[in-house]
């Protein structure tokens, strides 16, 4: 952890902080965030699930738990209680050093992903000016913590989830992050802050494109369905955490809602204006679009079935990443030859653009029957 | 005071996890190493102002490299049966000692000058600049893109079937 303490060190800029935020000298600042991040993730982790567990409900025609508590609102804890009083077992020929460290490895890292999200104006733990990099960087060490789990298990389907992790992780990073430098380009900026701040209309009309391609290789990221492949129930049993159990499971339980937290907190940052919001409190207003954007990764879950290896790793290189180019590009045009156009001549511009090019692509390119060609 | 304790918890735990990646008979546990070598050298590039520089150490070794190297051993026979005998144990040895005294002797015999101004606060506007802008190292960084593309295209050309 000292790397983390170095970077809030050297980068910590307390006087942008607002005033009806507590934390005014170094040291009160950072406990403060610190418990407030830890408890904020746990809290979103539990509506999170909450909201998965009865929306799918909804919108299978079932009613979901509804049984603990009004509404069944204590299922996850529960759940937790449940998940907590297990026997914790670890195979024979697992590598038990590895076993034992990677659910900590793939848990760290999304926590530290929070370290630099605006909750308003300043508040944050550390307001990094390559921000939006860290993001990028932090999580990708999530994925080693997934490798290690499927590796150590000496499982043969923990195994090939493993694989297809790494399989996915190597494709989608990449439009990821073409798709973001869109966005940095336009703000001008890789600070959260101040892209937030840069946010006079959301980014989400401005890059359409991007937020659409964001969203769909963020899903493949942290292994929301319809890219659910390395923990497929119907294909490898639980994937990489077949051989999991007890308080082990449950941080990687604790890891994929946080994952899916910490991606809707980040389109919420860079796509839907953050905390900016008329009326409510602004970290209300962060909150709510976070949920939002969760209930939407819910809505995709129950909506597409899950889709192929192959025809994961055709969309991510033969769909996405062309998309994410045009539009990389297109955006360094529009900075570059107008850079003080007006707004909304190129949210129109942008949309339209985003219409065609999806339309001409899904023409060359066919998903399905069978046929898929790599 | 805090600088050089950092420092030198890093600088310990980079050279035992690299010493580690070299003497680890389980080929899965070495990479793990190396991971952590890896991220100990990117928290010695924050400890040098680098920030920028410290993220994309994080990311391409990390996040890619690291990944390859995983999926290149998880692909790899019998490597479960820890490393595989072979006859470059000698050799390679040989050769990794006398690479590492010649460096220890360049390092230790070079007088390095320390520089008098402050590092830059934000870097990656003046770094963009000295790679993109006309006088600086556009050149290279275009002719490095074109190379890696050609060695992408060559590994395919190469390994495709008929």
């Amino acid at each position: 952890m000292a790397i983390i303490d170095l970077v809030i060190n050297r980068r910590l800029s307390l006087a942008a902080l607002p005033p009806d935020w507590p934390g005014n000298n170094y040291w009160w600042h950072w406990l403060f965030f610190t418990i407030v991040l830890i408890a904020f993730v746990l809290v979103m982790v539990m509506g999170a699930i909450y909201i998965e567990r009865r929306a799918m409900g909804r919108m299978q025609s079932r009613l979901g738990p509804n049984r603990t508590g009004p509404f069944g609102l204590l299922q996850p804890v529960a759940d937790a209680v449940k998940v907590m009083l297990k026997e914790n077992i670890v195979p024979d020929n697992a590598d038990k050093i590895v076993h034992w460290l990677a659910p900590v490895i793939a848990f760290a890292p999304v926590l530290m992903i929070f370290a630099v999200v605006p909750f308003q104006n300043g508040a944050l733990l550390a307001d990094l000016n390559i921000g939006i990099l860290y993001i990028v960087a932090i999580s990708s060490i999530s994925t080693v913590g997934v490798f290690m789990a499927g590796w150590s298990s000496g499982n043969k389907y923990s195994l090939l989830g493993a694989m297809r992790n790494v399989a996915a992780v190597v494709s989608y990073e990449i439009p990821l992050v073409l798709s973001i430098v869109g966005v940095v380009l336009v703000a001008g900026s890789m600070s959260l802050n101040t892209i937030v701040l840069k946010q006079d209309i959301p980014f989400i009309l401005l890059q359409p494109l991007g937020f659409l391609i964001f969203f769909a290789a963020a899903c493949a990221e942290i292994n929301r369905s319809p890219f659910d492949l390395m923990e497929a129930d119907s294909e490898i049993v639980a994937g990489f955490h077949t051989e999991y159990s007890g308080m082990k499971f449950a941080m990687f339980y604790l890891v994929e809602y946080a994952e899916a937290i910490a991606m809707s907190a980040i389109i919420t940052t860079i796509f839907l204006g953050g905390w900016r919001g008329p009326l409510l409190p602004p970290w209300l207003w962060f909150i709510v679009k976070t949920f939002i954007v969760f209930f939407v990764m819910v809505w995709t879950r129950t909506t597409l079935p899950r889709v192929r290896i192959d025809q994961l790793m055709a969309l991510a290189w033969k769909f996405l990443f062309p998309l994410a180019l045009i539009n990389l590009f297109v955006t360094a045009v529009q900075v570059l030859v107008w850079p003080d156009a007006l707004p909304w001549t190129a949210v129109y511009i942008n949309i339209a653009i985003m219409i065609i090019l999806i339309f001409l692509w899904s023409r060359f390119f066919k998903l399905g029957w069978g046929r898929v060609e790599i | 005071m805090g600088l050089a304790i950092t420092f030198w918890i890093m600088a310990v735990v980079a050279v035992v996890a690299a010493l580690s990646v070299v003497f680890q008979r389980n080929v899965f546990r070495a990479a793990l190493a190396l991971i952590l070598c890896f991220i100990t050298v990117a928290g010695i590039y924050i400890t040098l102002s680098a920030d920028f520089l410290a993220a994309v150490q994080i990311l391409v070794y990390v996040g890619a490299i690291s990944v390859l190297i995983i999926l290149a051993i998880m692909m790899t026979k019998e490597v479960q049966k820890g490393n595989l005998a072979n006859k470059m144990e000698i050799p390679a040895a040989v050769v990794g000692t006398v690479l590492l005294i010649i460096l220890v002797f360049t390092v230790t015999a070079t007088s390095w000058n320390i520089a008098a101004e402050s590092p830059l606060s934000p870097t990656t506007a003046p770094l963009a600049t000295k790679l993109f802008s006309e006088n600086g190292f556009i050149l290279p960084v275009e002719i490095g893109a074109v190379l890696l593309l050609a060695a992408i295209i060559g590994a395919i050309v190469i390994t495709r079937e008929k």
